[in-house]
């Protein structure tokens, strides 16, 4: 195995386009070494994007916040701009394994790695956040919910790797909330995640935007759950409704830690709970 | 098997090169070419937190960082937490209240328990519990290791204030 420390997102492109044998790009490696130690990969070439100047950081300008593919869990949750702007987007990172796994997991792995359960993909679709995917030759920006296509595949060409995620301003009188649930309350993977980010006008739910994880084969944009609660004050009759359309778009799979039926009912609870929350941060009554 | 690379670094404050194969852990390259067997694989992949490691000031798992990635990071492992032969005030608290049995998973949790009091001297039992849930303990139960970590964070505010 080689491995190589580019100095720029396009030399790391090349790197891996040229490569004839396996090659792999390394962000945080919690999910990628992990592979490597059980010989589940085995990488001809690893191209650590680490060294690249900029990388690390995350930029904020008046059209919102640029995340550079190498900041960490950690990092996000110590960024108090950030966090006030898209709190569910930093808690659904934030929940992503151990203190010790916050100190290298990525964004941009996390969604590569494509599992239906990551955690921080639902709520990064539901804030409409998009990737800067850098290829040998040139550069475009997708939507995030277009990366991921199947459990371990993504959209991206050989070559291409995500340079940084950008996260839009957050408007006025706007809030989000990611919530999990797990049969253990820390180091599990997810049975239901539920990302929601709105926008209220005068009290009323104006935009919503509804992201299921991990009960199908990709997050999955509930188009019916947003529109059970926009024109609501999020009373109980829009909350029912909620539920029922996220339950409705389950598609999950039944295995020792939710089975099918589980899943669906928790999806539906689950998305009240969240609706309340993002609702509240947006400065909603209940 | 990859050959290998060398590699420059400091570890517990001292100059430290080591030249080890691309694919090889930093826990095996900082146990097997360092000497630094304070770092334990229980293991492998990151769910146990015995190999934890402050790598430029964060807690990371050793096992899944690879050695050549620490090509001029700073890494603390838990032989640099006790001073001229004085254990670290975590150290004396663990003997203290018999918060290890076997002591396998020991030097994790005080490295990641060290790492939480730099960053919250304070922390109430659930911040230690969350803070410390990467860490696996087949013996103790945890909760004398909860009371180890309290009572480090009291005496040194003590300490802090005298
Ligand atoms: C103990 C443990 C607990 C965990 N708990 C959770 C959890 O609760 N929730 C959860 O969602 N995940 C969890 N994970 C999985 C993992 O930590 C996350 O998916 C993490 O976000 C991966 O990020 P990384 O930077 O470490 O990725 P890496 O391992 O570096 O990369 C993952 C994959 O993505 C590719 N990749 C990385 N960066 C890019 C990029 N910029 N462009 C293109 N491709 C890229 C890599 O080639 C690789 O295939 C856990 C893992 C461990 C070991
Ligand atoms: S040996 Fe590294 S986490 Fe278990
Ligand atoms: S003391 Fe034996 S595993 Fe913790």
């Amino acid at each position: 195995m080689r491995y190589e420390t580019p100095a720029s997102a396009k030399e790391a492109a090349g790197l891996l386009k040229k490569e004839k044998g396996a090659a792999f790009l390394l962000a945080g490696g919690t999910d990628l070494l992990v592979k490597l130690k059980m010989g589940i990969v085995e990488p001809d070439l690893v191209v650590d994007i680490k060294r690249i100047p900029k990388i690390s950081d995350i930029q904020s300008s008046a059209k919102g916040f640029t995340i550079g593919a190498a900041v960490s869990g950690a990092e996000l949750g110590e960024h108090a701009g950030l966090k006030k702007a898209w709190p569910g987007v930093v808690e659904a990172a934030n929940l992503i394994g151990s203190d010790q796994i916050q100190g290298r997991a990525t964004l941009p792995g996390n969604l590569c790695n494509a599992s239906p359960a990551a955690d921080s993909v639902p709520a990064l679709i539901a804030a409409g956040a998009k990737a800067v995917v850098v290829g040998p030759l040139k550069k475009r920006t997708v939507p995030v919910e277009k990366v991921m296509i199947g459990p371990g595949k993504t959209s991206l060409a050989k070559g291409e790797l995500i340079e940084a995620i950008t996260l839009p301003k957050a408007e006025p009188r706007s809030g989000d909330a990611y919530l999990r649930f797990t049969p253990r309350t820390e180091m599990d993977i997810a049975v239901v995640g539920i990302a929601i980010s709105l926008k209220l006008e005068r009290g009323v739910i104006k935009k919503a935007r509804v992201v299921l994880g991990a009960v199908a084969p990709t997050a999955i944009v509930v188009a019916a759950a947003a529109r059970a609660i926009v024109g609501s004050k999020l009373d109980d009759k829009a909350l029912d409704k909620l539920a029922a359309a996220c339950s409705a778009a389950c598609n999950p799979i039944d295995d020792k830690r939710g089975t099918i039926e589980y899943r669906v009912r928790v999806a539906g609870v689950l998305a009240k709970r969240a609706a309340k929350i993002a609702f509240q941060r947006a400065g909603g009554s209940l | 098997m990859s050959k290998s690379t060398l590699v420059s670094t400091t570890v517990n404050g001292d100059a430290v090169e080591f030249a080890c194969p691309a694919d090889e852990s930093l826990m095996t390259a900082l146990r097997d070419r360092v000497g630094l067997t304070g770092v334990k694989e229980g293991c492998g992949t990151g769910d146990c937190g015995a190999c934890s490691i402050s790598l430029d000031g964060r807690l990371v798992c050793s096992c899944i960082v690879l050695g050549v990635e620490a090509e001029g990071r700073s890494i603390e492992t838990v032989e640099g937490l006790s001073q001229n032969g004085v254990l670290h005030p975590l150290q004396q608290n663990f003997i203290d209240h018999a918060a290890l049995q076997c002591g396998i998973c020991t030097p994790g949790f005080l490295v990641a328990a060290k790492a939480l009091l730099d960053r919250n001297p304070n922390p109430d039992e659930s911040e230690i519990r969350y803070a410390l849930a990467g860490n696996l303990c087949r013996c103790t139960g945890y909760d004398k290791i909860v009371r180890a970590v309290q009572a480090t964070a009291k005496d040194m505010r003590k300490k802090g204030r005298s």
